[in-house]
């Protein structure tokens, strides 16, 4: 229990322990010790992808069930709690389909070039001191970049489809995406003039006596915005809405290759979340001026999880809109409004 | 050299992510049932037989939409570094990015003004 609070004493205690078995068998202790690490990362993220993916999966359904006055999925296992792992299975198990005229490889890669982007956010995630894949000093630079690679793979999947309900979908999501990408990184600008670096945990660091959601209201209400339609969820699911583009750019896909989109787009919320939770709600640490009364990683993940929910209460709430409303409002009221939180942090912090 | 173990990291990653859909693919692959037939092979068109190209004409307002994101995301790039060293740099620094900041706003209004910005 101890160890959990002190995450950083226990990642050494393993390197240190791991040096000491290298030592004893007489094997060149950097190159084990790395290997080892390399192994236990990946397995740990890819395993968290997957069974976070089905988790919230779970829970959007059973939350919208409950905020429609229904139960959601009942039937499979106890209280439905099995209903995604079938899912899963069948996805799996579903025949493959490429339509004709489809171009063939683009249809085939962009799944990857979707979810590639998602994974690779995580390794910048700050899960508890020390605790952390690589705590790279580009952080937030780096999830930006990142973070707009995916669009790309939506366009593949739009344009190779073949369809045209696919292709407007792609132009459309990528359109949404760049407008909202640019409120989102102004909103972070503020964030960074505040703490005075780009590296996650001295972000962090710099939030042990004021959240920046204080400091930076307004920063926190156009990142949660433009964060929404980054993932593309309601009511900014232009892309895929179901009225006007049947599914948008995943018309043409079924079974796994579906199901990767799928689990990509469950990946990047995490990832919007938890970058959410990092710079405003002060990530790993716990309530200023209380004492530390859960451990760092429990604090994180709650603070996550309590964004995630709001994402899936936005869905079940907000009516989706048009998409003119979407584009005017992103460039003429998300865009001035990140201009002017910059001048006024800027503003303030010059005064004062 | 510590730099270049970081970033290693990365493309592990980006490894996963290819690991994680070139595996469902093939677990998928040895798993599924196949038994096709040229109606499946359609694309979907409202359960009608697909009329004409799908690569059709969309409205140029995309193309400049990506232009001004382009203008916008130069000016992102030039403010982080900016909003890092901020602290240290002071009145200065402020003053010189409002200016930056405000000749490409009046840009933005430009554009605003000339209907660019309004989606039909």
């Amino acid at each position: 229990m101890q160890l959990l609070f002190d995450t950083q004493q226990l990642v050494n205690n393993i390197q240190h322990w791991l040096a000491g078995t290298c030592e004893l068998y007489h094997l060149p202790p950097c190159l084990v010790v790395t290997c080892i690490a390399i192994a236990v990362a990946l397995a740990l993220i890819g395993g968290f992808i997957s069974v976070n993916a089905m988790m919230v999966v779970l829970a959007e359904r059973k939350i919208a069930g409950y905020m429609q006055d229904r139960l959601g999925p009942m039937r499979v296992g106890p209280y439905g709690i099995l209903q995604t792992a079938a899912d899963a299975v069948k996805l799996l198990l579903k025949e493959n389909i490429v339509p004709k005229i489809a171009d063939k490889w683009v249809f085939f890669l962009a799944p990857v070039v979707v979810m590639s982007p998602a994974v690779m956010a995580y390794v910048v995630l700050p899960w508890s001191p020390g605790l952390i894949v690589c705590d790279l000093n580009l952080g937030v630079v780096y999830l930006m970049a990142v973070g707009s690679i995916g669009v790309i793979g939506i366009i593949m999947a739009g344009w190779s489809s073949g369809n045209k309900y696919s292709l407007l979908g792609g132009i459309r999501s990528s359109a949404q995406i760049v407008s909202y990408e640019l409120a989102m990184s102004l909103a972070v600008i503020g964030v960074l003039m505040l703490a005075g670096s780009l590296k996650m945990s001295d972000i962090i660091g710099a939030q042990q006596d004021c959240w920046y959601i204080i400091k930076q209201p307004l920063a926190f209400i156009l990142f949660i915005i433009a964060a929404t339609a980054e993932c593309n969820r309601a009511p900014f699911d232009l892309p895929e809405a179901e009225s006007e583009l049947i599914a948008g750019f995943h018309t043409e896909y079924g079974g796994i290759k579906f199901a990767m989109f799928f689990l990509a787009e469950y990946a990047n919320m995490f990832v919007a979340s938890a970058v959410c939770a990092t710079l405003f709600l002060g990530g790993w640490n716990g309530i200023p001026g209380l004492p530390m009364i859960l451990p760092p990683i429990v604090w994180f993940l709650l603070k996550t999880y309590l964004i995630v929910f709001l994402f899936i209460w936005f869905r079940w709430t907000y009516p989706r809109i048009r998409v003119d409303q979407l584009m005017g409002f992103g460039w003429k009221v998300l865009l001035p409004l990140a201009f002017l939180n910059i001048g006024l942090t800027g503003l303030v912090m010059v005064l004062i | 050299m510590k730099l270049l173990a970081d970033y290693m990291w990365v493309v592990l990653f980006m490894g996963l992510g290819m690991l994680f859909v070139f595996g469902g693919y093939i677990t998928s692959w040895l798993i599924r049932p196949s038994k096709p037939s040229s109606k499946k092979l359609f694309t979907y068109e409202c359960g009608e037989v697909p009329v004409g190209s799908s690569w059709v004409q969309f409205n140029i307002r995309y193309y400049l939409f990506a232009l001004i994101f382009v203008i916008f995301d130069v000016e992102v790039a030039f403010l982080f570094p900016w909003a890092v060293v901020f602290k240290e740099l002071g009145l200065v620094a402020f003053v010189e990015m409002m200016i930056f900041m405000a000749i490409l706003l009046v840009g933005l209004l430009y554009a605003w003004r000339k209907g660019i910005l309004k989606w039909m």
